[in-house]
This record gives structure tokens, sequence and C-alpha cells, in this order.
């Protein structure tokens, strides 16, 4: 019996031990949860036709077939309900779960089954589906690997039975075989050949000719050279019949070209590198909807109906309750407003609005419930014009200025000298060499190794990373990694955690009547502490009848505040203000001070007497001052916070003396500082988490995107990092470094080789056996020391191990399971 | 010697017949999927107890 959860298996085991147990024999599905008719009315919108044409994936008269992501499916028992949900409703055919997409492809009878009972029934179990706003967008393809699998099967096939076919030449084994056998091997291995050269090499092809025609020199030239070269040398010497040709080093060098492929290619199926504000709003919103007036009652009555985003107009009206995101800007009717723009603007302290101000799209609404009125359409907001500038229309080029098409520049014309060279040298002294000699450099100096070297040393990188719980877009982000010489942080959610740690008090036990006085008085502040206290105060106080009032508040900057209520004086800052306000003994300050490491202390003194102090765990990330001195040596470091400027002070301590601070930045301040550095010669990496650093992030040279938890919105980047990794940023900059320095190391290895192979080559005596040895073993080294260096220097490099991150369980790395990650 | 020819023709045409598998798992989606096939197998295995008392929440659980 599977179990969903320990709720079920608890109904299991009490229905059992009554002699029940046969409940579960009696029907196909036992226990299931009833839908309840709210769920199938609030997705009804998915029935309306602009919606679901856009989500299905194909749809006729009799099959629909879609594909839902559904974030809760996490075990076995999730793959297994999911993929029998035909046996719950007739009109469903099949259900296939991708477990590491966490998606599900159903396909049903649309004349049975409409897509918001599916929604609905989905929903019920237990998995409802993620609906954003970017589901009806364009669909985005997800890079087709099959291609490349069938590239390299082909390419495996023919280098397995050419190197077959030869090994009898190598060891002169073909001596009595007669030259029928030859002629025969010789033009097997060249039909062989050519599904190699024209169908496995064909990305080689296009990506030199590109190179070619966009006048730049890349890797894809020396190595199209190279293929050009031994498939002709070598169909030359079969139909001339002077050989058998170098056929099993052409199939040998493609099949280890797309095996480097392959191994760089390593994708994270539950992280979206590319998603935009679209990815962050919900797919639908509640409208109110004017009906008919009711039976007598004053006004008309009013519906509320769930309609998708797209189809809300200026002038809606729409009810969002607590933790519901604003899909535009409104303005606010109805309500007490708390909304908290922490990703939006980086502001981390929910702002209350008053009826008639406009809210701003991509707030949360914290408080109750309220209801607005649309004032601009959705596309026009505040938000979404930071997506209409220029730096989000082009894509990211990293591809061309990478290490290796950078050393390949140099290599490629040296090459072409030396083949020359030997040319023009034998076509003065012994004019039947020259063309051998120069096909035979080219043939010999084909950077396979060099063009290994990189993706496998970059694709271990990965891998280790991967592991650390940094997700790279591609292997060539470490290489920006390696280049940045300036980290810029956002604040909010970056540094700092979005959860206040927690709150203990620390003195003598307080009454209601006293908590009540000091709540009064926090509320009256808008300092985090103040707000975070206030927090807390407000759960412990029994009821919520009425707030007293407050006379003679006053707040002291730096220090605290005071105020009286019923007669109370209440005093609450920093220990030395309130000590010395109190005009109590030194020690009893000290002693505050030294719990200071652990995070902010508020002293709380009534009527002038001590009565103790207010721990608050930090909400800056743990280790972001080791954090922040690893950095100081070698990077320049640089705050930039949509936040007001009241934390300056704490975090100039925590930064390198001389570290720029800037507060209040706008979503597109922080993209044109950005752009500021890049313009002074910086190599910018960005580290933030919001909507408000998206711009910042797709400007910077490397953009890290911290998140909170597995498959949560993260805005467009490079590198998607789990937020209690965010301290061993210092480290995985150290790694990146260091494994460029391995694919440095590997282009000297392969130089080497190289320099061997064309020094053979060039007196002409270059023959098949020394090819078929030199090149399998030129690559086979270089990959062996590539891997092998770079998981050394991730074992070396840094204290950031997985186990070592103390309660990751919220973190990437530990909910993918063990069997996503690859082997060590 | 004149057997080695037919030899060769013979392990091309089971190199082929493999190759041609191998088109096949690659053509029906065998390697888009490498996670979840395993996990299917366990659900295919009949009763099953669960071994893990604790409430397995969705890996979007925090545990501070």
């Amino acid at each position: 019996m599977l179990f969903c959860c320990a709720g079920c298996r608890a109904v299991f085991e009490l229905l059992r031990g009554s002699g029940l147990d046969s409940f579960y024999s009696m029907q196909e599905a036992p226990g299931r949860p009833v839908s309840r008719a709210g769920d199938l009315e609030s997705f009804r919108y998915l029935d309306a036709p602009t919606v679901r044409e856009r989500l299905v994936d194909y749809s006729d008269e009799c099959l629909t077939r879609v594909t839902f992501r559904l974030p809760d499916i996490h075990c076995v028992a999730c793959v297994w309900l999911l993929e029998n949900l035909f046996r719950l409703n007739e009109g469903i055919g099949s259900s296939r779960v991708h477990f590491a997409r966490r998606e599900l492809s159903v396909s049903f009878d649309p004349r049975q089954v409409r897509l918001s009972d599916l929604a609905a029934l989905l929903s019920s179990l237990g998995y409802p589906p993620d609906l954003t706003l970017a589901d009806l967008g364009e669909r985005r393809r997800r890079p087709e690997a099959r291609r490349l699998w069938l590239q390299i099967g082909v390419a495996g096939f023919v280098f397995g039975n050419t190197m077959l076919f030869s090994l009898p030449a190598y060891f002169g084994l073909d001596s009595q075989s007669g030259p029928g056998f030859r002629t025969l091997v010789g033009w097997l291995s060249l039909a062989l050949s050519l599904p190699v050269v024209g169908f496995s090499a064909s990305d080689y092809w296009r990506t030199a000719w590109n190179s070619l025609r966009l006048r730049r020199m890349t890797l894809g030239v020396p190595i199209a050279v190279g293929i050009a070269a031994l498939f002709l040398q070598s169909a030359v010497e079969v139909v001339s019949g002077r050989g058998e040709g170098y056929f099993d080093s052409l199939a040998g060098l493609v099949f280890f070209l797309l095996c480097g492929r392959v191994f760089q290619q390593k994708t994270y199926d539950r992280l979206s590198f590319d998603r935009d504000f679209a990815s962050f709003f919900p797919l639908a919103a509640v409208r109110f909807r004017a009906e008919a007036p009711g039976d007598g009652a004053a006004g008309p009555a009013r519906r509320e109906e769930r309609v998708a985003i797209a189809q809300l107009e200026v002038g809606d009206r729409l009810l969002l309750r607590s933790g519901e995101l604003l899909p535009a800007d409104a303005r606010l009717v109805e309500g007490d407003a708390r909304v908290d723009y922490s990703f939006v603007t980086g502001e981390s302290v929910p702002v209350s609005r008053e009826r008639g101000e406009i809210l701003f799209a991509g707030g949360r609404q914290v408080g109750g419930a309220i209801e607005v009125e649309i004032a601009k359409p959705v596309s026009g907001s505040y938000l979404t014009s930071l997506w209409n500038r220029d730096v989000f229309r082009k894509e990211k080029d990293d591809t061309f200025n990478t290490l290796t098409n950078r050393y390949s520049r140099r290599f490629t014309w040296i090459l072409l000298g030396i083949a020359l060279g030997a040319a023009a040298f034998w076509s003065v002294r012994d004019p039947s060499k020259a063309l051998r000699s120069f096909t035979g450099i080219l043939i010999v100096a084909c950077p396979c190794a060099l063009a290994l070297a990189a993706p496998f040393t970059l694709g271990a990188g990965l891998r280790v990373l991967g592991r650390r719980g940094v997700h790279l877009r591609n292997a060539e982000v470490i290489e920006g990694l390696a280049r940045v010489d300036t980290v810029v942080f956002d604040k909010t959610g970056t540094l700092t955690t979005p959860e206040a740690g927690a709150v203990e008090f620390d003195g003598s036990v307080l009454e209601g009547d006293e908590l009540r006085a000091i709540a009064a008085v926090v509320r009256q502040s808008t300092h985090p502490l103040s707000v975070r206290l206030s927090a807390w105060l407000v759960e412990r106080l029994p009821a919520r009848d009425g707030v007293p009032t407050v006379s003679g508040f006053a707040e002291v900057p730096g220090a605290g505040v005071r105020g009286t209520v019923d007669g109370r004086t209440v005093l609450l800052g920093s220990p030395a203000w309130v000590a010395d306000a109190c005009g109590a003994t030194k020690g009893a300050a000290e002693s505050a001070e030294e719990s200071r490491v652990r995070g902010p202390v508020v002293a709380l003194a009534l009527d002038g007497r001590m009565r103790g102090r207010f721990l608050l765990e930090s909400e800056v990330r743990p280790d972001t001052d080791r954090l922040l001195r690893n950095l100081a040596s070698g990077y320049r470091t640089i705050l930039l916070s949509g936040d007001q400027a009241r934390d300056h002070a704490r975090f100039a301590a925590l930064f390198a003396p001389g570290s720029a601070l800037h507060f209040n930045q706008s979503p597109a301040d922080k993209l044109e500082f950005i752009r500021g550095l890049q313009e002074a010669g910086r190599s910018v990496m960005m580290v933030g988490d919001g909507l408000n650093d998206a711009g910042a992030l797709r400007q910077s040279d490397v953009g890290v995107a911290v998140v909170e938890r597995v498959g949560a919105f993260s805005p467009a980047s490079d590198v998607i990092l789990d937020a209690p990794r965010v301290a061993g940023l210092g480290e995985v900059l150290r790694f990146a470094r260091g494994a460029v320095g391995v694919v440095r190391a590997s282009f000297l290895i392969s130089a080497l080789y190289n320099a061997v192979g064309i020094a053979i080559a060039a007196s002409g005596h270059l023959s098949p056996v020394i090819c078929a040895i030199l090149m399998p073993l030129s690559s086979v080294t270089v990959v062996i020391f590539a891997v092998g260096t770079t998981h050394g220097l991730g074992r070396r490099t840094g204290p950031v191990r997985a186990q070592e991150v103390a309660g990751g369980s919220g973190s990437i790395s530990a909910a993918i399971p063990a069997l996503e990650r690859e082997p060590a | 010697m004149s057997v080695i020819p037919i030899l060769i023709l013979v392990s091309l045409a089971f190199a082929s017949a493999f190759l041609a598998a191998f088109f096949w798992a690659v053509r029906s989606g065998q390697y888009e999927d490498t996670s979840t096939p395993s996990l299917r197998l366990l659900g295919d295995d009949g009763p099953r107890t669960v071994s893990d008392p604790e409430p397995k929440s969705s890996p979007l659980h925090h545990e501070d």
C-alpha cells in the first residue's frame, strides 16, 4: 500500500486496527478526498478559449494533451498516483510524470473532461498546478538532446568498426591477405565515414561556416579544417589505391568531440535561467462582477469570479487576499493595505497604504483582504517597464570570447603558418612530399585535445558546483566567474534572509498590560527592529481588544523609542541608551553588548526600571562577514540596495573599508550602475534575488540569483544559488579561477602533443598508425587531467561542502534526490 | 582467407542492428527522462511499506 502522507497512513492503521481495512479493497482509489466545489469554480477560467488554447500541447475533438507543472511532486507515491489518474476519471487517458521537471502530461477526452476539471482534480489530490502568466506566452522549447545522442551513436559505431578494420593493417597482418582485402576495407571505411562527416560532424561545419561568415576565428574553424583534411586525404588514398586512409582517426576525433559536448551539457531540469516577470505573476486573479440587484438588498449584489490576468481591464475591481500578488498597478478601494514590496523594490518593510493610493504591481498584500481597482493594464505597469529596456532584447553572447576561442585564434594562424612553411620547404627539396606534409600537419594538429580541454574541465566544474548548490546556466559561466573583479550585492533577500529570525525576551516575565503597552509604542516606529518586535508582540497578545493610545512618543535616531501608555513609560532601544536613561550600572549594558554577536539587542525599561532585553536573531545571513572579508582581498565589493539607508551603519561595518554602499536604488538605477561599472572596465558579478535586481542581473557579466526554495521564482540569471550558500561565494570565485587555470594547463599539454605530431608530420613521415595512436592518446590524457584536476580542485577549494551547510533541507541540492546527481 | 570479407560483413550487420536499436531507444524518448522510470519501477511493485513515519511534505518543506 502506498501512502501519500502520514495522515493517510494513520487512517489506514486506524481502520486496520478496527478490522475495517476491507475499505481499501472496495474501491480503486480509497480515501480520495472529495473535490470541493470552490476548487472547480476557481479553475473555471482555464476553460476560456484564449487561455485553453495557450495551455494545451495538442487538441482535437476527442483528444487533448496538456502538461502541468506540479511542484508538489516529491516521491514515488506521487508518481504512482499521478500515473493512475485514469482510474479516478474515465475521461482521462494516460498520464506521465517527468519527475526531474516536476511535470505531468495528461491526455484526456475533452468531451468528458474539461481542463478545469483536470486542474481541480489534481488540486484536490494535493498537487495544485503551478500556473503563471508565462504559461500564456510563447512556448520555450527545451534544447533537443536527441540529435546529439544520435550523432554520437553514429560516430561511435563507425569509430569501433573502422578501428577493427584498421587493426590488421597496423599489425602487418594483412600482408598475406592481398590487395583485395585492403581495397575492401578501404572502401568500406570510406562508405562508413560518410555519415560521420555528413551527419555527426554537421554542427562543426555549421560553426566553422558561421565563424567565417562573421569573420571571427573560433575553434570551429581548425576543427572543420582538420576533419576536412582527414577525410579528403583518406578518400584520395583509398580511391587511388595507395592506402586505407585515416578513417578510424576521423571517426574517433568526431566521437571524442561529441562526448565532450555531452559532458559539458548538464542541465538542471527544475531550474529555469531565463524567467521574466511573467513567471512571477499568477495566471488568474479574483475579480468582482456586478450582477443585477438581488432581493431588495441595497446596491447591486456582487459575485467573485476567477479570471485570467490577461483578460483584466483597466477599471476592473479585484479582490486580493493576504499573501496574494498584485497583478497590475491599481488603486486601493477598500481595506487595510499593507504591501510587501521586498521582491519588487528591495524595500524590506511592508508599507501601509491609504484608500485611493496607487499600489504597484508585484507587491504582495500581507494584511487582510483588500479590494483594488486596476489603474493601468498589466503590461504597462511600473514593474514590467523594466523589461522594455534594451538589455532584455538581445541575447547574452558569451560564446565568442571564451578562453578556447581566444587561444584557437592564435593557434589557427600558427598552425597554418607551419603547414604552409613545411609545404614550401618540401616543394623545394622533394615536391612529392609537399602535399603530404601539408595535409599531415593539418590532420595531426587538429585541435582535438584542445577542443576537449575546456568542455571537460568546465563540465566537471559545473558538476562540482552543482553539488554545492551553485547552479550554472552553462559551463561558460565558469570563465565569466573567473574574470569577475567586482562583486555587487543586493541587500534585502540576498545578504539578509526574508524570514526574520526568532525573537527572545531575556528578563522578568511581562504581564499582558505591559505587553500591550510595549506593542503600542513599537507600532509607532518604522524602524525594522520595531517592525519585527511589533510582529512578535502581536502574536503574543491575548486578544486584539483595541490598541491603547500612546502619548509623548519620541524616536531618537540610532538610540531607541520612548512613549507613555496608560501612565506607564516605555523605553526601548540600544542597551547603552536605555541603561543610561535609567541610570543603571554599566555591567548590564556590557553583558548586553556581548550577545550582540548573535544579532541586534533591544533593551527594555518600564517606568525607569530595566526589565530585560529582546534578543533578535540577526536577519543578516550567517557568515556574511566572513564572505565579505574573503572578497575584500582581490575584489571590489559594493552594496546596491533598493531599501532605505537606515541600515547604512550596520552594513558599512560589514563591508571592507572604502566599499561603496548605495541605498534607495530603483531597478533602473541598479541597471545603470552596473553599466557604469562595466564602462569603467570592470567585470561585474551581481548578486541579487528580486525582480528589482532583474535588470542588473541581466546587465552584469555574471548574474547570480539567490533562491530560498527549490522551484521558487528567480529572475533571469547565469547562476542560481541556494540561499544558504551565499556565504560561500568567495570559494566559488576561487574555484572558477582555479578551473580556468586547469583549462590553460590542458592547453599546454595538448600543445606539447601537437608539437610532437607536427614535427613528425612536417618531416613527411605521418602514417595512419602514428595518427591512430597519437590522437586518442592526447585526447584521453587531456580529459583525465582536466576532470581529475578539477575534482581535486573542488575538494581543496573551500568549506562549502554539501554536508557542511546545516539546515540545508530547504535548499535545492537537498531537494533534488540523489538520483538526479552524478556519482562523484 | 576469403572468409574474412564475409565475417566483416556479418559483423557489420550485427553492429548495424545494435545501432538501429540505439536509434529506436533515442527516438522513443528513453534518453529524455532518466529519473522517472526508476521511480515508476518501485510503484509497480505492489504493496510496499512506508518506512519513514515522518510526514513527507513537498521538497519545499522547510526545517528551521
